[in-house]
Parts: structure tokens; sequence; C-alpha cells
């Protein structure tokens, strides 16, 4: 039944993101960690090959969540969960949209929504840097000194807006280079 | 009936094509992918208006789900109905899906030569930072009145104190400002 559990754990993190992208993350997080399918280094690193592949972030991570725990139909099983809410939400939506745009409900659950995935996005980026930053026992303080260092460089040139791609190519050259240098 | 039942097909695969091409050269999703379906559904296919991409663009923002999957959902939907938004769907689904299939075999494969490992450790810091960067652009896109930064403290306590899972959390806090414009409207 490890279709089923693939579908509705998709099912309930595509009904309940909002805005796409990062605003995913802290449900994958909860949800695919708690099953044990992958590790937070794993959902991490998988960030980065979401960012270089084509396509949303939810239908990259479904499939290979999917496909790591059961295979080939385990990818279709969690991606067609990610996909379903919004599917059928905009399929009744699209129905009546100018009744949807000026509902007051809607407006008043946006203005919860907005500021709690804020929150909850601050809440994975604290949770990730913990493990970004570990020191291994045994390791070197060095290993924590160039992950900062790598960290400052990257953060600098994403607020001038270069791009994901090239930001994440240069770091993994930063950690072949730093790797190979501290010998780890 | 026969001759309809053609060209309902011929929509669709029209739809799946288009949305398929989408869906292969769109990094990274969300909004990079707007100018492409402008392009693509609207002036090339005329499904779409501009203002009704507007209109797609606002609703994506507060309904569940990725915007591309909205955004394909919505122009199938109007150009031919159920199954029109299912080939729509589909085909901006597929490529990541196929890409992805045969990438999660690279990784495994990959993950344990040594430069690959040294790469993700790199990689680690990259991420965090575009998560920071991510997290900055959201905060200040949102509105920052008392009730907005309470939500946003809250939420961030809830799960990084409290361990509480994300999903209960976004359900209290759709609640919350429900109940809370429900308030300000009876002052008002």
């Amino acid at each position: 039944m490890i279709y089923l559990e693939l579908f509705w754990t998709f099912f309930r993190i595509g009904l309940f993101t909002f805005g796409g992208g990062y605003a995913m993350l802290p449900l994958i997080q909860s949800e695919v960690l708690a099953h044990g399918w992958m590790s937070l280094e794993d959902i991490v690193n998988f960030v980065a090959v979401s960012e270089s592949t084509p396509g949303p972030f939810a239908v990259n991570i479904a499939t290979y969540v999917g496909r790591i725990t059961a295979g080939v139909g385990g990818a279709a099983c969690a991606t067609l969960g990610v996909v379903l809410p919004s599917f059928a939400v905009i399929l009744i939506v699209a129905k009546f949209y100018g009744k949807f745009r000026n509902s007051r409900a809607v407006e008043g659950a946006m203005s919860g929504l907005r500021p709690a995935v804020v929150g909850l996005i601050a809440a994975a980026l604290l949770s990730i840097g913990r493990e970004v930053f570990a020191v291994p026992p045994g390791a070197s303080w060095a290993q924590a000194g160039v992950s900062a260092g790598i960290f400052i460089a990257i953060a600098v040139l994403a607020f001038q807006k270069k791009h994901p791609v090239l930001l994440i190519g240069l770091s993994a050259v930063a950690g072949v280079a730093a790797g190979y240098a501290l010998g780890l | 009936m026969e001759k309809d039942g053609r060209k309902k097909r011929g929509i669709c695969l029209e739809l799946f094509m288009t949305f398929g091409k989408i869906g292969l050269f769109t990094f990274g999703g969300g909004y990079a992918m707007i100018p492409l379906i402008q392009r693509e559904a609207g002036e090339n296919k005329r499904w779409i208006s501009e203002g009704e991409l507007l209109d797609v663009v606002a609703i994506a923002e507060s309904t569940p789900g990725p915007i591309a999957i909205n955004a394909a959902t919505f122009v199938g939907g109007k150009v031919a109905g159920v199954g029109g938004a299912a080939c729509a769907t589909l085909g901006m689904v597929l490529p990541s899906f196929l890409i992805i299939l045969g990438v999660s075999y690279l990784l495994q494969a990959f993950r344990s030569v040594r430069a690959v490992r040294y790469a993700f450790w790199g990689i680690r810091a990259g991420v965090l930072a575009l998560i920071l960067k991510a997290l900055w652009t959201l905060f200040r896109q949102c509105k920052k009145r008392w009730f907005e930064i309470a939500v946003m403290v809250l939420a961030f306590a809830a799960v990084a104190l409290g361990r509480v899972s994300a999903i209960p959390v976004i359900l209290a806090c759709g609640l919350l400002g429900v109940a809370h414009s429900r308030t300000g409207r009876e002052k008002r």
C-alpha cells in the first residue's frame, strides 16, 4: 500500500501549498521526513537538482520521492497526488472566478496564509542551516567554515539577482575544490 | 458526432504539445513560466487573452499548488473542458516527470563518487542561501501589520520550537485570517 501512502501524502502536500516553489519546502520537510522517505540532507540536495531541471518543484520532488521509494509506479502515484488538488480546485474556481476573487473569505484566508508561509520558511531555513553547518564528530571546524564562506558568497550573489542555476554551479565548484583541498 | 470527436482529440493533442513545450523549457517553475505561457498559449494559439492570464496568476496565488499546473488546467479547461484541462496538465507534468525519473537513476549511481559528494556539500550551503533569498522576497511582499507579524512569529514558533508539522499550522493560520478579517469588518 506504499502507492496509496505516496498518493495521499503528496495529495495533502499539494492541497496545502500556497505559492508553490519554496513555499512547499516546509511541507516536504515535515511530511517526507516523517515517513523516512528522504533525509534532510537529500531534500536540500534535491532542491538544487530541481532548480537545475525543467518544471515545477512540486512535480519534481513528487516524482523523485515516488521513484526512490516505490519505482516508476510510485513516481506516478506521488505526482498524480501532488497535481490533483490544484487541478480540481482550478476546474471549480474557473467556473465562477469573479466571485472567487472578490470573496471576503478567500481574501481573509490568504491574509493568514501569506505570513504563515513566511514563518514556515523561516523555520525550514533554521533547521536546514543547522544541518548544513553541523560539524560531525571527529571532523574539523574548517568544514563548517567552508560552508559558511559558500553560504555568504552565494547569498550576496543571490541578492544581486544572479540566476539560481549559476549559483548552484558555483557552490558545486567551491565544494569540490574545498573538499579536495581539505582532504575530507 | 464522429467529426466532433476527432476535432476534440486534435485540440487535446495540441494542448498537450503546447504545454509540454512550456513544461520542458521552464527552469525553476513559478513566475518564470508566465512569459512563456503568454507567448505560446496567448499570442500563438490565442487560447487566452492577456487579461485572462493576469486573472489566472491572481487565482493561482490564492489556490493551492504550483502556478504552472494552475495555469495549464485553467487554459485547457477554457479551451476544451475537463478533457482539455487534463491534456494540458499532463503535457505540463510529463517532461519534468520523465527528466526526474532519469535524474533519479543518475543520482543513485553517482552519489557515492567523491567529487559528487563534495559538490553536493558545497551545493547545500548554496541552497541555504537561495532559501534565505526566497524568504526575504516573500517577507518583503507580505503586509506587515501587527496581525501578519503575529502570524509569522506564531507559525515559526509552532514548527521550530513546538515541533508541530506544517499542515495543521497552515490550516490554523488560514482560519485565523478568516476570523481576523471578520472581526475587522465588524469594527468598520
